[in-house]
């Protein structure tokens, strides 16, 4: 399986099974028209004569020559040979949890996923008892597993910071008798954060995901407090001094774009020109019927405004004045093995998130759904059933996704998007693959050019 | 070659085989949190 298109002037071409990325001129990516899986050693008379009318010959057979060569190489049209690693995959230690320490928030953004904090299960945050015992439920579930995350999630974390703190302190104090590594992160509206916050962060959070929507009249709109007021000008100045002390450490000003910000570029650029490096900004999924969602009808324009960020992340590479836009951040040589990339997050398997009650939920984005539910730390039952059933959720247990030529890149994407929006894990959720096959295409073509500079 | 510039070669079939040991991080693919996706994601085995 091939993916073969053009942008940007390149003429750019993925073997899927490979991972191979070749930059094709004209002729040879004319001829890919008349191949189907293979480069057969006699050349279709069709092609010949169809390319020969317009091409001298030698440059024809030149290319075919060299098509060759890539066939025989494995470089194009390279067969699938994962399956019977799919055919493999069962149940995996744990080795993530998501912690929402606080079903409470101090914004109301219209968007939330979390029904504005709560999740629809009422305000509350996590007693220190429920986070130690998710600690120690994530030590007994990962046998054989040494790097362990934790995320802090809501709702908005700083909500519960005091926990926060003890989590991460019981955590630290017991990692090395169990030949643990924890690594902490936070995701926060910012609205919370001190001095003494931001310290703390830095020091012990690995990564640190701030949320802000780009341009004030954007993320004003949106991020909200309860009384309809806007978070820029708190939050802005806070994310700053958060980024200025914080070193070489992750961290992602992130946003959201909707259907009110589809020229996201502009949103990217601010977050850009406030000083931070390491952007990111995600399309809104939500219910098609809510007037900020992107649509289907929404896709040209959302794909026209990808190209463009990346025609501007060329230019600003070139000039060196870069930041990294995380969607468009791939690794073609050092990425995730193939095994890995079978099926993604692993979420209900290898990762799990926990209630402020300590209900426990294959990710946070299922919290709420109680179909879903897997079991309570408290008392440690966890729903094997279920597991079992998201570790057999890979990309060729999706039949969308089995002969998609992004397969290896997305992993046959959210299982909570998939279950929410199409009602079951394994039936891909379309507006999601054809952003995220965009992204992929604009992603190889920044690297081509980037390559060729 | 002349008419095609290989920007990357093949090197999946090579991670299955010394790949699966599970300790990278958990990727996320979902919109709605920026911890990792897969595409992007570091491996932390040092023998592949």
């Amino acid at each position: 399986m091939i993916h073969k298109y053009s942008l940007n002037g390149f003429n750019i071409v993925l073997d899927t099974n490979s991972g191979a990325v070749h930059l094709f001129d004209e002729v040879p990516f004319a001829m890919l028209d008349y191949l189907q899986d293979d480069v057969p050693d006699q050349a279709p008379q069709d092609m010949l004569d169809a390319l020969c009318r317009k091409y001298d010959r030698k440059t024809v057979e030149e290319a075919y020559d060299e098509l060759k060569e890539l066939y025989r190489l494995g470089q194009l049209f390279s067969p699938d040979e994962y399956e019977k690693f799919a055919g493999m995959m069962k149940d995996a230690p744990l080795k993530s949890m998501c912690l929402n320490v606080a079903h409470d928030c101090n914004l109301r953004c219209e968007y939330c996923f979390a029904a504005k904090g709560d999740f629809g299960r009422g305000r509350m945050l996590m007693p220190f008892e429920v986070g130690k015992k998710a600690i120690d439920f994530l030590i007994e579930k990962s046998e054989g597993r040494h790097n362990l995350e934790v995320d802090f999630f809501g709702g908005e974390p700083l909500m519960n910071f005091e926990v926060v703190k003890q989590i991460v302190a019981y955590a630290r104090g017991i990692e090395k008798e169990h030949n643990k590594n924890f690594r902490f992160t936070i995701t926060t509206n910012g609205i919370l954060l001190t001095d003494d916050k931001i310290d703390y962060i830095n020091k012990e959070m690995s990564n640190c995901v701030l949320s802000i929507d780009g341009r004030k009249s954007v993320n004003d709109l949106l991020r909200v407090r309860a009384d309809g007021s806007g978070s820029y000008d708190t939050i802005v100045p806070k994310f700053q001094k958060l980024v200025a002390s914080r070193g070489d450490k992750d961290y992602y000003a992130r946003g959201t774009f909707t259907k009110h910000n589809l020229d996201f570029t502009e949103d990217v650029l601010h977050m850009a020109e406030l000083g931070f490096e390491q952007i990111s900004i995600e399309p809104v999924v939500s219910d098609e019927k809510l007037d900020y969602s992107i649509k289907e009808e929404d896709l040209p324009r959302v794909f026209e405004e990808y190209e463009r960020l990346s025609k501007v992340i060329i230019e600003r590479k070139k000039a060196g004045k870069d930041f990294h836009f995380f969607h468009f951040m791939i690794d073609l040589n050092q990425g995730p093995c193939a095994v890995k990339r079978l099926r993604g997050c692993s979420c209900g398997n290898e990762y799990i998130a926990v209630t402020p009650e300590g209900d426990i939920f294959p990710c946070h984005q299922f919290v709420g759904d109680d179909s879903f539910k897997m079991g309570n730390v408290l008392d440690g039952t966890f729903d094997e059933a279920i597991k079992h059933t998201f570790a057999l959720a890979n990309i060729y247990s999706k039949p969308e996704c089995k002969n998609c030529w992004a397969k290896f890149y997305c992993s046959g994407g959210c299982n909570a998007n998939n279950q929410q929006y199409e009602g079951d894990i394994h039936k891909a959720h379309k507006i999601s693959c054809e952003l995220e096959k965009k992204r992929l295409e604009c992603s190889i073509m920044i690297q081509a050019a980037l390559a060729e500079a | 070659m002349k008419q095609i510039k290989t920007l990357n070669k093949a090197n999946l079939k090579e991670s299955a085989a010394k790949g699966g040991c599970g300790e990278c991080q958990a990727s996320c693919q979902s919109a709605c949190k920026t911890s990792c996706t897969v595409a992007n994601q570091k491996c932390e085995n040092a023998d592949r």
